[in-house]
């Protein structure tokens, strides 16, 4: 229900990033999430097109890599995957496990349409 | 969601960032910018900072979730009559329209902003902040903000508040927690509310219920009561009192919380080394 504000915000990451990379148009943006995350995947697929209308993300695909629900276990320390509503151990079936993955919501990469490749990225990270 | 320690890399998608991650470059040779920001930063940047003004007054702040008609308000009114004379409480009411709930409050003679969304179902931290500033923090203990009646989209939104309480009603069934896992393994404490209704009601067993949120991998204790009979509010109070010392000794210490959400982002924190944040990084274009 609240999918079309959450692609709003992804839009308007997007918008930023395509900014900063002075990007002429965006041609593709992946996101990942998990079941938990609290959004469905497919209720997001519909409302991009809503949210990517008139910006400089207007022409691109929206691709969502959905993860799967991971539990730790704290006993056994097994790893195994579970259901999103079951999140026990699946050797020993306890219940004190910790999520490892699973309620991710993440913007993972936009491929952009620009001139050049900026020469350094910002935050000290390595340029190209 | 953090920006600053790494938190948003899981298990789950740190390939994404490692060396030759399979998002590192396209197979036409374009320009690809890997980010891994979390989606609702913008909205969890301002509860960052809402968290700061609730801190700033050592208040503690609670979430309350549930469906329509469980009983937060009358929660809220039976609360607020328990502690009289003793904490200072505010509550910031979530509803698509009216003004009731804040008015139910206000009777009570406690101060109260009524936040109407219109047709939005839940409340996000912009909404909290405009209301936040209509409160006297600086004369208060306990905030309450009673979200939107929804199981589903609050549990995605911080608001800048230190604890979830999830409210659960006998009249609905005990298997809740297994048909809404996001919203009840944000929980810090699950209510289980109008139990004076348990008598006539077959269908409900607490321990089921209970039994249905140990499988979301949670251990958030469970508190029965009624706030109409006023049975089991001493265990809710007591509850609250805890957490306002803990609020306060966080205060006196410069530390702060969030609710139980992203439990490997907390894993994170506790560890010694920082983790660096991606932030963007820029990969090189390989044709």
């Amino acid at each position: 229900m609240h999918e079309l504000s959450v692609c709003r915000s992804l839009i308007a990451e997007v918008e930023a990033v395509a900014l900063q990379h002075r990007a002429r148009a965006v041609r593709c943006i992946r996101i990942s999430m998990g079941p938990l995350c609290g959004v469905d995947p497919d209720l997001l697929q519909r409302a991009f097109p809503l949210a990517r209308a008139g910006t400089v993300a207007d022409g691109a695909d929206l691709l969502i890599e959905r993860l799967p629900v991971r539990v730790r276990c704290e006993r056994c320390e097994h790893e195994s995957e579970a259901v999103p509503n079951r999140l026990v151990c699946a050797r020993c079936g306890d219940w004190h496990t910790r999520l490892v993955s699973g309620d991710e919501m993440i913007l993972a990469s936009v491929e952009l349409d620009a001139d050049e490749v900026p020469v350094a990225a910002p935050d000290g990270a390595p340029g190209p | 969601m953090c920006d600053t320690c790494g938190c948003n890399i899981t298990p789950g998608n740190r390939h994404l960032v490692a060396g030759d991650g399979k998002l590192s470059r396209t197979a036409d040779g374009k320009n690809a910018v890997t980010v891994l920001k979390g989606l609702l930063d913008e909205n969890d940047l301002q509860a960052h900072h809402n968290r700061q003004h609730f801190d700033r007054h050592a208040v503690l702040t609670v979430n309350l979730m549930s469906s329509p008609g469980s009983g937060k308000t009358a929660l809220l009114e039976a609360t607020i009559d328990a502690l009289r004379g003793d904490l200072k409480v505010a509550v910031i009411e979530g509803d698509l329209e009216t003004e009731n709930d804040a008015q139910r409050v206000r009777a009570k003679g406690v101060p109260a902003v009524q936040i109407t969304t219109g047709s939005a179902c839940h409340l996000d931290a912009h909404m909290v902040h405009n209301a936040l500033h209509h409160l006297p923090l600086a004369d208060i203990d306990i905030v309450f903000i009673e979200n939107v009646g929804n199981l589903v989209c609050p549990a995605s939104f911080d608001l800048g508040h230190h604890r979830n309480v999830t409210l659960l009603s006998v009249t609905e069934g005990d298997d809740k927690p297994a048909k809404y896992p996001v919203m009840f393994r944000a929980a810090d404490l699950m209510v289980l509310s109008k139990t004076d209704l348990l008598a006539v009601l077959d269908d409900f067993d607490p321990q089921r219920a209970e039994a249905a949120l140990r499988g979301l991998a949670s251990d958030a204790p469970v508190i029965r009561l009624s706030a109409r009979s006023r049975v089991g509010l001493e265990g809710w109070t007591a509850w609250l009192r805890n957490e306002l010392a803990a609020q306060r000794e966080r205060v006196a210490q410069h530390h702060t919380t969030r609710p139980a959400i992203q439990p490997d982002g907390r894993l994170r924190h506790r560890g010694a080394a920082p983790v660096p944040h991606p932030g963007y990084v820029l990969l090189p274009t390989k044709p």
